[in-house]
């Protein structure tokens, strides 16, 4: 079985009520001090002994951010952040290369076995030298693709897999601190080229204070030969964590990549902002996945993740094609809009998106398709599902440029209710200013029925199994876009987040 | 054995069972008749656990283990099986993966090990073979856009496949063709045997042809107003629910 599916079965299976992954670990960190400022975002670039461009492009962004206005448009709301009542820079103590698993860091391991990594990936995890050069062949798993993981634990990039089979290739994954000593003239073309550092509140924040995330590149022709997976766990108190990932596709060039995560239950709100930049050239194809699964607080609302992410990919060349799919279980919070812009010729957007409010969580998700060159596509859809008291908002914006001709859009937003308390809304924009191009909407709420209910529990379900095969059935459209990998964890994931909504 | 003694029940403060007396022992088959809107369904309903059905008498016990005190899975689990009136869809559900998971959900509720996948589609194919149907049936979503005979045969296939004690068969020859009838009935038939009971409810002599009954049931008004042999059927077809209300 493939690392991030046995993974997230095993935590599954030996945890219990609530929230599964609610621990902390206690590794000793190197803050940086609490708050906000120059010497701050100064710290950060000097620790990770970043060149001087980099510096001057996060000082930029620090003082756009601080002219900006924390935006209030979305259906969400919550108490007001006090960006300077954190930590913005934590990592766990690196002592230079353990050399087997005895000199790691106990706390690292124990953390680790509670999400059930098998041992192997544990010191790859772990940055144990020698380990994870295994080349990928060795690993069968089950006519799958392998995975190759970059765990970021906590805000550095512990390690990462598989690296020499992909240097092989003349792909590059690895951290994006690691990109910046490694790779700079890439980072420095790119970084910034798609979400720009004044693009957004929360993105021109990351920008300032980004401590890392992963960073991929493929070359030229290049099918990347297995699914590149990250997993982020956020488990410092009170450290915002602001990574950010950058991939780039070289003409002719496809990747899948993978991207999960929990995190340990906590009571005060954590705040994330993410920014994701996809770039794909000619002919190259980008699908991302996301499964996120962060704690969403209690019952009450108490505790939670405020998630709010930038991910935006570009189609900058001729039929090329970027392929979002996420299932969103997680987070108090989620403000996120994963965006294609669709700028080559015949290019294609995709948008495939499962979101899950229940209890007090809020959810403003969508996506936004710019079309620009000519015969772009793009399709969007959004399934949205409530239980409990949780609010839930599809937000979308379909923008056609005059030059689009021939563009074509079709969306689909269906919303499903549980229970009587809980909210859906959908908010579709579409600008279209070309006449030629045509776009198509399509919405619904429905609720899950009694007769529905009562024939599957008249066929041996209990209760809660009956929701999870109906919400996943209403979801199924999405799910099927995920990698094998994922596709189950997301099942499981959705009818773990909607236990205890019905009866 | 299926044993109701003096069973009411209502819905939303209507009395619609006025007091059922039935037995049906373990290796018999009896049919249930009666006019529109008598009750029929409803007893089903109530022999299977569905919610707003208010109990305000009687009792119902099968195999000695009271009935009505279980929730609808565990009757599920206990080997009660209702072959809907009118089956209900789940859009996105595939019919293998449904049908697996309640295979599964009961037999781990009955202590047996779980079937993978594999064996799974072995005894779904040979059982799909019995009745005649295209492995194309396991591909589909559940109902989701089936015939109305389609949906009468996608239950007796859930029904082969769980293998009940005691099946309550609503109106499932309503919407067959001819044919259809003939190999739904032959699978109800294959099932017959020591280890299980039926209840057919109809509205046709015609399906009693084929699934040949131990007792005929008239259901009228929410009572049992006449049992008899399989003649009963035909003296119904020949004279109408008249001349019994009389
Ligand atoms: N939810 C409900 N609310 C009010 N009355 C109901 C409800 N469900 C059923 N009834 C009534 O209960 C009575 C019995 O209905 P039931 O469906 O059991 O009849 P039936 O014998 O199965 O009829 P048919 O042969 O038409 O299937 C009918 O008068 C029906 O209108
Ligand atoms: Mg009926």
């Amino acid at each position: 079985m493939p690392a991030v599916a046995e993974t997230i079965e095993t935590v599954q299976s030996v945890t219990e009520s609530g929230y599964k992954w609610g621990f902390e670990t206690d590794i000793e960190m190197e803050f940086a001090p609490k708050g906000l400022n120059e010497d701050i975002v100064r710290f950060i670039s000097a620790k990770k002994n970043e060149p001087a461009w980099l510096l001057e492009w996060r000082l930029k962004a620090f003082a756009l951010w601080q002219k900006m206005e924390e935006p209030d448009w979305a259906a969400v709301s919550y108490p007001k952040i006090d960006y300077q009542d954190a930590y913005y820079y934590a990592a766990p103590k690196t002592k230079a290369g353990p050399k087997s698993l005895d000199e790691v860091d106990p706390e690292l391991l124990k953390t680790y076995a509670k999400l059930g990594i098998p041992l192997k990936e544990q010191a790859i995890l772990a940055g144990v030298e020698g380990a994870g050069e295994t080349p990928a062949e060795a690993f069968p798993a089950g006519g799958r693709m392998p995975v190759a993981v970059d765990a970021v634990f906590d805000s550095v990039s512990v390690a990462t897999t598989f690296k020499k089979t992909l240097e092989a290739q003349g792909i590059i994954f690895c951290s994006i601190s690691e990109a910046v000593q490694t790779h700079p003239e890439l980072v420095r073309e790119y970084l910034g080229s798609v979400v720009p550092q004044a693009d957004n509140y929360f993105a021109a924040l990351n920008s300032a204070v980004f401590t890392d995330g992963s960073f991929v590149y493929i070359p030229k022709g290049v099918r990347c030969p297995m699914e590149l997976s990250t997993y982020f766990r956020i488990n410092a108190k009170s450290t915002g964590q602001f990574e950010r990932t950058l991939i780039i596709a070289d003409a002719g060039s496809q990747v899948s990549y993978l991207e999960g995560c929990t995190a340990p239950m906590r009571d005060e709100n954590q705040l994330h902002a993410a920014v994701v930049e996809l770039v794909a050239m000619d002919d190259a194809t980008i699908k991302y996945s996301t499964v996120q699964n962060w704690y969403p607080g209690d019952e009450n609302g108490v505790g939670g993740i405020y998630n709010f992410v930038t991910k935006r990919g570009a189609c900058r060349g001729a039929r090329s094609k970027i392929s979002w799919t996420q299932v969103e279980t997680g987070s108090a919070i989620t403000w996120k809009y994963p965006s294609c812009i669709l700028q080559g010729d015949d290019s294609v957007g995709e948008f495939y998106s499962v979101a899950i409010t229940n209890n007090r969580q809020q959810a403003d998700t969508g996506t936004k398709m710019f079309h620009i060159g000519r015969n772009t596509r793009s399709t969007i859809v959004s399934k949205g599902i409530s239980a409990g008291r949780g609010q839930n908002t599809y937000r979308g914006l379909v923008k056609i440029s005059p030059k689009a001709t021939g563009a074509r859009n079709f969306t689909q937003c269906d919303s499903l209710l549980i229970g009587d308390q809980c909210g859906a809304h959908t908010v579709p924009y579409i600008e279209n200013r070309c006449l030629s191009a045509k776009v198509e909407h399509e919405a619904t709420t429905s609720r899950i029925a009694e007769d529905q209910l009562f024939y599957c529990r008249q066929r041996g379900l209990n209760e809660e199994e009956a929701v999870g095969l109906i919400v996943n059935g209403f979801c199924r459209e999405v799910l099927k876009e995920l990698p094998m990998e994922f596709a189950v964890e997301a099942q499981k994931l959705l009818a773990i987040s909607l236990e205890g909504s019905v009866g | 054995m299926l044993k109701i003694e003096g069973l009411k029940a209502e819905i939303e403060g209507k009395e619609i069972l006025k007091g059922i007396d039935l037995e049906v022992p373990m290796g018999e088959v009896h049919a249930i008749m009666g006019p529109n809107g008598s009750g029929k369904s409803t007893l089903s309903y109530v022999l299977s656990g569905r919610e707003g059905y208010e109990i305000t008498g009687g009792s119902v016990t099968f195999d000695g283990v009271d009935l009505l005190a279980m929730e609808p899975e565990e009757r599920a689990s206990a080997g009660v099986f209702l072959a809907f009136q009118y089956p209900v869809e789940l859009p996105g559900v595939g019919n293998a993966n449904f049908l697996r998971t309640a295979l599964n959900a009961q037999r781990r509720a009955r202590g047996e090990s779980e079937l993978d996948a594999m064996q799974f589609l072995k005894m779904a194919r040979a059982r799909l073979k019995e009745l005649q149907m295209s492995d194309e049936m396991l591909k589909r979503n559940v109902n989701v856009g089936f015939s109305g005979g389609e949906k009468k045969r996608n239950e007796v296939l859930q029904m082969a496949l769980l293998a009940p004690k005691l099946a309550i068969l609503d109106e499932t020859d309503s919407g067959l063709d001819i044919d259809a009838l003939k190999i739904v009935s032959d699978g109800v038939n294959a099932l017959r045997g020591p280890g299980f009971s039926s209840l057919v409810i109809t509205h046709y002599q015609r399906l009693l042809n084929h699934i040949v009954p131990d007792r005929v049931h008239v259901l009228m008004g929410g009572r049992i107003v006449r049992s008899g042999g399989k003649e009963l059927a035909l003296e119904l077809e020949a004279e109408g629910y008249g001349t019994i209300a009389a």
